[in-house]
């Protein structure tokens, strides 16, 4: 493995988070419909396990895995199934994925919860199986299966968990939020998932700018009487949140370009995963809602909600008093990797931790593109030590081989570079339209080599019978030979 | 005048007797570049270069035998991407050694008209088709490169070319779909 | 851009104090040819006159330009300079961005080889012990315009060779430094005139490089590699080769440092490609000027650099994060 270098580049940005952690966390008003696509986390879609009239319960599993990396899904609220049909989906831009819908009775009739036992008295491997049920995703907003990692972490000799609480991205504050009121919630989590995959040592990274959070764990911590669980104060620098920069800042190691953190042992885990992970097996909940941030100079008044997935960004924004009349454009997400939604009719999913109702107050507007003059800002800032002036230079140009060796399938996407460039080039844009290019690439290059070695296998077998039978052939005449004289 | 002149002969002749004898290549560095060549062809081991299959292809490529825009299923691209490896003029497929397909294709036996005659096994260069003699023959599309090859054999032109599921890349097809996902997706 | 310009104010104003206004007849025609040129390239290419035509670049490279050529020297000579660096080393590369090679250079290269002789008539320094030239605003105008110098004037009268160009034909003509360095031209530690010049370029440089415009791998590499070999050769033979201070503050090394090879368009990309790059600047430098044919190395010394980039970049390719090499 690489030796450790501690992490370069980086931004420090404005935070934009004061006007949502003003107030205390709200619940969301319940809608009267709730749509949840079935592809809402990271690899094979949900496939329903009920149908168009069922009755559903709140927390009743809806939709199984669809295939070894996927998650369960279930009911919000308690209700019925009107259809299940595709509708837009926030995942795809608006653009329609097969999602149950359920109407709203009102009544939040609980499903009977799965039977909690105290976790510690449960296997390893039991407490697995039990987590894999709760529907758990990566809240953070990669939304991959929790139970694959947890898992794989297992299968680790000496792993250890990181709880990533560095909420780095400016405007996103809902688990800034989560730690101040819920601090228990992600210690529990910590210490049930130090049992799931037998690790020693937990840390809960926060960053610097987070005091109270960082108080609020540190008493649910002496609390919980886990000595194995430990606070790390993280420096606020963009992009210190991301998963592989962050476990270098913390334990020093660099997880290898063509290796997940879980290889080396390492199970890093959002701090409202974890929370989710508690409120599953301690009080039977599924992930059945999230903590999602309103805010931007575009809405009234900018708050974190606790929204039951399903509901529609429209009754987020009426929750907090409505758009202004400066609000421009919606965005999904961050100000730094955040997407622009065409309306507010889409659903919460389980990666939404964030909307920004933006004005021109928060947008700054983009000037003309002009050439790079490779004036190496980019460079400087790149957290996973790239050279985005060369890969700018090898997109345009379309030259995948160069691509290949200059590392683009290491950017992380953080648009640091973007940020900095003078000439307006959007570079993260630029990259993340031609990395599919470039996997696709790799993935071709490997079929090819399958078929070349199904090829050659065949002529060699081919070559090897025809000798067979020129052998054969030459110890008949040989017999016939031998028999005549 | 005279000596300088005989020293610039002399120094361009040496010169050109050196530069002769660098471009030699020996054995070892003639396979390092027909494996090159290899690497970038598409492996469909159709034919339709006129070389049986992708390596004498890569071995006339390599001997100067034959020109860089012989590869229909390799598309523009690896044209592009072979003219770069070799140092020779890019050029479009030459559309008489056949048309680049636009999207990936996989053979497809209709089972109701197969009559177990073993022909297309034979012809296919990837094993790409299960079966055996009077048993039903079906193609692991998985596998399948596109080549075509097993169509002209059956006796009962039973087989048919489809589209590849667009989710996975089919072997042997990499450059075409390469270009085709891209152009679906923009 | 605009803070390059701002940066090289203080280096123009001890120009003109040393040489007189010549230089700023030449940095009006070369930045109106700049502005020409480029205007007439962006409109064959289809491309929009702002935001490019006033984005810098052109006139940076005009500026630096003509401060490479003597004050007296005939119109043409910038014009035609200019127009070079514009238009065939910048916009037939591909524009702003794209070009390899360092377009002030590439232009003050083609006037070096075409015309050398016009380009070592420099002027004396207006400083104690030298017949002052008193050439006034009018008279310096209609020089520059027309060519030829005043009637009460001849060429030679009012000529002189710049420090670096007398220390090469007196070292030629067989003097030792000593004797060499007696000249009036030059002073305690460098050319009488020039030292200052450089020292104000290094000033200007400085803040550049306070505002983070400038990275410091190319001026220190290049400095410190000029430094250490005339160090090492003036050691080993004091009587014929300059010291290191005398060569850091003549003709235009702080020039060529902070302004010519730092341009980011045609350097090396990494960290440490920016280092070999700027090294090697400094070395071509000292050895075109102590065993070359031109009295200034750093023009020639860019242009090899610029030859070499692709090379430097290819092995200087930094780490990435979870990547063994």
């Amino acid at each position: 493995m690489a030796r450790p270098s501690g992490v370069q580049g980086g931004l420090r940005l404005d935070a934009h988070k004061q006007r949502s952690t003003a107030h205390p966390l709200r619940t969301a008003s319940p809608p009267e419909h709730l749509v949840l696509p079935l592809d809402q986390h990271a690899g094979a879609a949900a496939v329903p396990i009920v149908a168009p009239g069922d009755r559903v319960l709140l927390g009743q599993p809806i939709a199984e895995p669809g295939g070894t990396v996927s998650a369960w899904l279930h009911s919000p609220v308690s209700g019925t199934v009107t259809t299940i049909e595709p509708r837009p989906s926030p995942r795809h831009h608006g653009a329609p994925a097969l999602s149950v819908v359920i109407a709203n009775d009102a009544m939040d009739e609980r499903h009977a919860p799965a039977a909690t036992s105290s976790f510690e008295h449960q296997s390893a491997g039991q407490l697995r199986e039990h987590l894999e049920r709760g529907g758990i995703v990566g809240l953070g907003g990669a939304v991959f299966p929790m139970s694959v990692k947890v898992d794989a972490a297992a299968a680790h000799s000496a792993p250890q968990v990181l709880l990533n609480g560095v909420e780095c991205e400016p405007y996103i504050s809902c688990d800034d939020v989560l730690m101040r009121e819920r601090a228990q919630d992600v210690v529990l989590g910590g210490s049930i998932l130090l049992h799931a995959v037998g690790a020693e040592t937990c840390i809960i990274a926060v960053e610097d700018d987070m005091p109270e959070a960082a108080r609020a764990l540190s008493s649910a911590v002496d609390r919980q009487h886990d000595e194995r669980i430990q606070i790390a104060i993280v420096p606020r620098v963009y992009p210190a949140g991301g998963q592989r920069q962050l476990i270098t800042t913390v334990f020093g190691v660099e997880v290898p370009y063509d290796a997940l953190p879980t290889e080396i042992g390492i199970l890093c885990q959002n701090v409202a995963t974890a929370a989710a992970v508690a409120r599953w097996v301690r009080d039977g909940q599924p992930l059945t809602s999230r903590i999602v941030t309103v805010t931007g100079d575009g809405v009234q008044h900018p708050a974190n909600l606790e929204v039951r997935l399903g509901t529609p960004v429209s009754s987020l924004i009426a929750d907090c008093g409505g758009y202004t009349e400066r609000m421009t454009r919606l965005i999904m997400g961050g100000s730094m990797m955040g997407v622009a939604l065409p309306y507010d009719e889409l659903p919460v999913i389980k990666s939404t931790n964030c909307v920004i109702a933006a004005s021109a107050l928060d947008l700054q507007p983009r000037a003309a593109e002009l050439p790079c003059i490779r004036c190496g800002n980019c460079a400087d800032v790149c957290p996973a030590i790239l050279l985005p002036q060369q890969l700018h230079w090898y997109v345009q140009g379309r030259n995948l081989e160069a691509l290949e060796t200059y590392g683009l399938m290491d950017c992380i996407e953080c648009g640091c570079c973007d940020y900095v460039c003078p000439s307006q080039i959007p570079l993260a844009e630029r990259f993340r339209e031609m990395k599919p290019v470039l996997l696709r690439t790799r993935i071709g290059r490997a079929t090819a080599d399958a078929s070349r070695s199904a090829f050659e296998a065949r002529t060699d077998r081919i070559a090897r019978l025809e000798a067979a039978q020129r052998a054969a052939l030459a110890r008949k005449r040989q017999a016939v030979r031998d028999k005549q004289s | 005048m005279l000596p300088a002149l005989l020293t610039m002969v002399g120094l361009a002749a040496a010169a050109g007797v050196a530069a002769a004898f660098a471009a030699r290549r020996s054995t070892a560095d003639q396979d390092r570049l027909i494996d090159e060549i290899d690497a970038l062809l598409p492996q469909t081991q159709c034919g339709r270069c006129t070389f049986v299959g992708c390596r004498p292809y890569a071995t006339a490529l390599a001997n100067g035998e034959a020109d860089i825009n012989q590869c229909p299923p390799g598309g523009d691209a690896t044209a592009a991407a072979l003219a770069r490896l070799l140092n020779r003029e890019a050029r479009p497929v030459d559309p008489r050694f056949g048309i680049v397909p636009v999207r990936p294709l996989v053979a497809w036996i209709d089972e109701s008209a197969c009559i177990g005659c073993v022909k297309c096994i034979q012809a296919c260069p990837v094993d790409a088709i299960v079966g055996a003699s009077k048993f039903m023959h079906t193609v692991i599309a998985a596998q399948c490169t596109g080549c075509e090859l097993c169509i002209p054999p059956c006796p009962v032109d039973c087989i048919v070319m489809r589209p590849a599921p667009a989710a996975e890349l089919r072997p042997g097809q990499s450059s075409v779909a390469r270009e085709t996902m891209h152009a679906l997706e923009t | 851009m605009r803070q390059v310009l701002y940066a090289l104010v203080p280096t123009v104003a001890l120009h003109v104090v040393f040489f007189g206004p010549g230089l700023l007849v030449q940095i009006i025609l070369g930045v109106a040819t700049a502005l020409l040129c480029e205007a007439a390239a962006l409109r064959l290419r289809g491309k929009p006159l702002p935001p490019f035509l006033l984005d810098g670049s052109a006139i940076i490279t005009a500026v630096l330009l003509a401060l490479c050529l003597p004050p007296l020297a005939p119109w043409w000579l910038v014009v035609s300079g200019v127009a070079f660096a514009i238009l065939l080393a910048k916009h037939l590369f591909g524009g702003l961005g794209a070009n390899p090679f360092n377009p002030a250079m590439v232009g003050y290269a083609v006037l070096l080889v075409s015309f050398p002789a016009r380009l070592l008539q420099w002027l004396p320094p207006n400083v104690a012990g030298f017949e002052p030239v008193s050439l006034s605003f009018v008279d310096t105008l209609t020089t520059i315009l027309t060519g030829t110098p005043p009637a009460r004037f001849t060429w030679d009268a009012i000529t002189s060779p710049t420090p670096l160009d007398a220390l090469r034909t007196d070292l030629a003509l067989g003097m030792t430094m000593g004797e060499a360095h007696a000249n009036a031209l030059f002073s305690a530690f460098g050319g009488k005139g020039w030292e200052w010049i450089n020292l104000a370029t290094l000033a200007g440089g400085g803040w550049l490089l306070a505002l983070r415009i400038i990275r410091w791998q190319i001026p220190v590499a290049m400095l410190t590699a000029l430094f250490v070999c005339a160090l090492i050769m003036s050691a080993a033979d004091a009587g014929a080769y300059a010291g290191p201070l005398f060569h850091l503050t003549a003709g235009a090394s702080m020039l060529g440092a902070f302004f010519i090879a730092t341009d980011p368009v045609s350097a090396a990309t990494s960290n440490r490609g920016k280092l070999i790059y700027g090294a090697g600047i400094g070395v071509l430098t000292y050895i075109i000027r102590t065993f070359g044919g031109y009295p200034d190395g750093v023009a020639f010394a860019v242009l090899i650099m610029n030859l070499a980039v692709p090379l430097i970049d290819r092995y200087t390719i930094p780490r990435i994060y979870g990547h063994a090499r």
